[in-house]
């Protein structure tokens, strides 16, 4: 039996430090220009706006499949949600406050499709120092935090899309899997 | 100095979600490009493209004044790495001419959540940091160089960046009006 053994094996790995409390803070300037960069990298690399979004979305996905367990871990005890209505709370108010250092603004449910949520933001971070071109007048940077949520409900066992909308600032459009609905029912008959 | 830090750091970001941004680049980065050192070179150069811009809100927040050689400068740059991503390096191993030194970084706000995997080491994950280095200080008439020389990522005791002074910039035109 062989086995491979890396050139370079840190002496800790990243499991064996404890995990920070999540304080930390660098300035939103730093953000701001991170951000910017991203974005322009996508943009260099699609010659549309929806494909522009979808890369955008891709890349907020990245950072919401990591955030799941840095999330619950930390702030639930390990235990995951099993309900809709507590799973979107944690979404607006819990992995909100960490992320954005407040609450979502508001969370919606459709009048017309009880598959259909909505998380509204006023005033999304990500979007704070961005001008969008006319000629773009669709493109919502905020499809990339609308990649996050999508990334988290989808792992944690409540597939959905989730789409970004320049209304009342920007709306995150939720909308689930009809087993997502169908799987609550059940579990509110119980 | 602090005092104007207190109220003019109020806008601050979680730096969990800076850094799995970061990471969220960097890995599209590693999908796009085959080559590693492609990636390295992107990462300075969207560095660059940052440095030339942060230089502005530095000088704006702070009101530093030029600098008197490149000491008052590595200080300034320490400061910057307080201001911006909350650690502070420390200066050392100046060359005698003292044109060269180093920052030493106990961590790192970029690389927190980060290991290497073997088909990456040629990889300098955080290689945006001396990009943004280089276009700062070239937007102050500084020609430098910024490289890694040290990384915890790959099993250094710190992660350690040498800067050095190359010339000054005597004509440098202003961005945009070539």
């Amino acid at each position: 039996m062989s086995m491979t053994i890396s050139a370079v094996r840190p002496r800790t790995s990243i499991l064996d430090k404890s995990l920070s409390r999540g304080r930390g803070e660098v300035s939103l300037s730093c953000y701001a220009l991170l951000f910017s960069e991203l974005v322009q990298y996508c943009q260099n690399r699609v010659y549309t706006v929806p494909e522009l979004q979808n890369k955008l979305a891709e890349m907020g996905q990245e950072v919401g499949v990591k955030l799941i367990d840095l999330f619950f871990v930390r702030e639930k005890n390990c235990k995951r949600e099993i309900k809709l209505l507590n799973m979107l709370l944690f979404v607006k108010s819990t992995m909100w406050k960490s992320l954005f250092g407040k609450e979502a603004d508001k969370l919606e449910h459709a009048n017309d499709d009880e598959r259909t949520y909505y998380i509204i933001e006023k005033d999304p971070l990500v979007n704070r120092f961005i001008s969008v071109p006319k000629d773009k007048g669709s493109l919502n940077c905020s499809i990339f935090t609308a990649g996050i949520i999508e990334a988290v409900l989808n792992g944690c066992g409540f597939p959905a899309k989730v789409t970004a909308h320049w209304h009342k600032g920007t709306t995150y459009m939720v909308k689930f899997d009809d087993s997502v609905i169908t799987r609550d029912k059940q579990l509110e008959e119980r | 100095m602090s005092r104007q830090g207190t109220r003019l750091d109020s806008k601050k970001v979680n730096s969990e979600l800076f850094t799995l941004t970061y990471g969220a680049l960097v890995s599209q980065l590693m999908k796009d490009y085959e080559n590693v050192e492609d990636v390295n070179k992107q990462l300075e150069r969207m560095g660059y493209n940052i440095g030339i811009r942060l230089i502005e809100d530095f000088l704006a927040r702070t009101g530093c004044g030029r600098c008197y050689d490149f000491r008052d400068t590595a200080e300034k740059i320490q400061m910057a790495f307080r201001i911006y991503l909350g650690v502070s390096p420390t200066v050392a191993n100046w060359s005698p001419a003292a044109d060269e030194f180093s920052l030493q970084f106990e961590t790192n706000p970029l690389t927190e959540f980060v290991e290497l995997p073997d088909h990456c080491l040629n990889l300098k994950y955080a290689n945006m940091l001396t990009g943004v280095i280089r276009g700062a200080c070239e937007m102050v008439q500084m020609e430098v160089s910024a490289y890694f020389v040290q990384d915890q990522l790959k099993g250094d005791n710190v992660t350690e960046i040498r800067v050095k002074f190359i010339k000054r910039l005597e004509d440098a035109i202003p961005a945009g009006e070539d």
